[in-house]
């Protein structure tokens, strides 16, 4: 018993995390106390052994080329087409000066979107893009019910032609949100909805014009909370269900 | 400029994280237990990186950062919310005691000389995520307590009470895999008191 409180700390300084001065004094030690050098080689095994068996899984060559294809490396690129870029860079840097001002105000609302946009399409390409699967409105608003911040209301999809699929937790420049996907006539549509308070930059209730965004979208703030519709389903839908919940709420 | 500016930031976040690219698959894959689940874990996580790159300051701990990003996406997943619901996640263990010594005889070589990888494997697997995630963080991938600290968002004294109570429960599932294993011979023969 006399080691105990060498053994206490052995794994700290096995982990070569105790003090230098420390470390001095605990090395000595170690070589000098059969029971502390036993001690120290059979956790020295241990922690070699779980360093062996936790490289345990590997990629597959399918999803390596599927991530290499989607944002590892891209090929780099000639010189010639690097010339174009730069000259193309240079007439980004006129026309971006004369319309900084402009863009600077509406920069924090497209990056939102933008990001809104890539959690609706990482969401649909998961292989479980819903943590509460159901249609039922009552099922699916209960279960977001001390996982975010905040209480919300859900619409009546009676006599509409949407249907809930489901809803997942979410999260926007880290601030938690619900993520609920609904289906018209086969597309999916996301709603979004977030305190208001905890988004970074205020933003405004206009959507990106067509065009700037591949998805329709709408957004707008209603009870301190902000909600963001986005789909690849008509203007009109992604209006109808918007109108549905402004109704609700 | 713009575009040179896009473009060096682009290849920073290739240099930094294209060489973490198994190490956050294994580490996924030990977490979600599941190879879909794993690939949806680690494509979501560098969409994220890309995404937030420019709030990383370079010559900071990238590893962490992205380390960070892939266990806040998995909490924030299907899976990882069961987790959170069972067991307390971040529950405050610096109220524990260091670990108490190991018994003289306790036979973790022999232990280990008879217990194969897959039992190591199995006994890792089996210990609850945030024993199982802070253990592989500090062994597979070498990580400091600091580095691990910034990981999982913990204090540094909780890094080292959780580690030591996930490497304790882990002697205790390898005991328990030798004993299943071997038989009440071994039981016998060795004082296997942890």
């Amino acid at each position: 018993m006399v080691c105990e409180s060498w053994k206490a700390r052995l794994d700290t300084y096995l982990d070569r995390e105790v003090p230098e001065q420390e470390m001095r004094t605990f090395d000595s030690h170690v070589r000098n106390c059969a029971s502390c050098s036993a001690d120290a080689l059979s956790r020295v095994q241990l922690k070699r052994a779980i360093q062996v068996a936790g490289k345990r899984f590997t990629p597959s060559a399918e999803f390596r080329k599927r991530m290499q294809q989607s944002m590892l490396p891209k090929p780099r690129r000639s010189f010639h087409l690097g010339w174009m870029l730069a000259a193309a860079a240079a007439m980004v840097l006129v026309v971006g000066t004369l319309t900084s001002t402009y863009l600077r105000n509406r920069s924090g609302r497209d990056q939102a979107f933008s990001e809104i946009a890539d959690l609706h399409v990482a969401t649909l390409a998961s292989s479980s893009p819903v943590d509460v699967i159901s249609t039922d409105r009552h099922t699916v608003k209960p279960w977001f019910q001390g996982r975010i911040p905040f209480a919300f209301n859900l619409p009546e999809l009676q006599n509409s032609e949407f249907s809930l699929l489901g809803g997942r937790m979410t999260y926007l420049e880290q601030t938690p949100g619900a993520h609920l996907i609904y289906d018209v006539r086969k597309h999916h549509i996301s709603v979004f909805i977030f305190q208001e308070r905890s988004l970074p930059a205020r933003l405004s209730d206009n959507a990106p014009q067509p065009g700037q965004l591949s998805f329709n979208a709408e957004t707008w703030s209603q009870g301190g909370l902000r909600y963001f519709v986005i789909g690849d389903a008509s203007a009109a839908d992604i209006e109808g269900l918007a109108k549905l919940f402004k109704a609700a709420s | 400029m713009a575009l040179s500016g896009a473009n060096l930031q682009l290849d920073s976040f290739e240099e930094l994280a294209i060489p973490l690219f198994d190490q956050l698959y294994n580490f996924a894959h030990w977490l979600t237990q599941n190879r879909e689940e794993a690939e949806d874990l680690v494509q979501e996580t560098y969409v994220k990186a890309l995404k937030g790159f420019s709030s990383f300051q370079l010559g900071t701990n990238f590893r962490a950062w992205i380390y960070r990003i892939l266990r806040n996406t998995f909490l924030t997943s299907r899976k990882g919310l069961k987790v959170t619901m069972t067991v307390p996640f971040d529950f405050d263990e610096d109220e524990e005691g260091p670990e108490p010594a190991i018994e003289r005889d306790t036979p973790e070589t022999l232990m280990l000389a008879r217990s194969s990888q897959e039992s190591l494997q199995q006994a890792i697997d089996e210990l609850p995520v945030h024993f199982r995630e802070i253990l592989l963080l500090c062994e597979v991938e070498e990580m400091s307590y600091q580095e691990i600290s910034d990981t999982l968002a913990v204090p540094i004294g909780t890094v080292m009470s959780r580690l030591s109570r996930a490497r304790r429960t882990l002697r205790s599932q390898l005991q328990s895999h030798l004993q299943r294993e071997a038989g009440p011979q071994i039981a016998r023969g060795t004082n296997h008191g942890l």
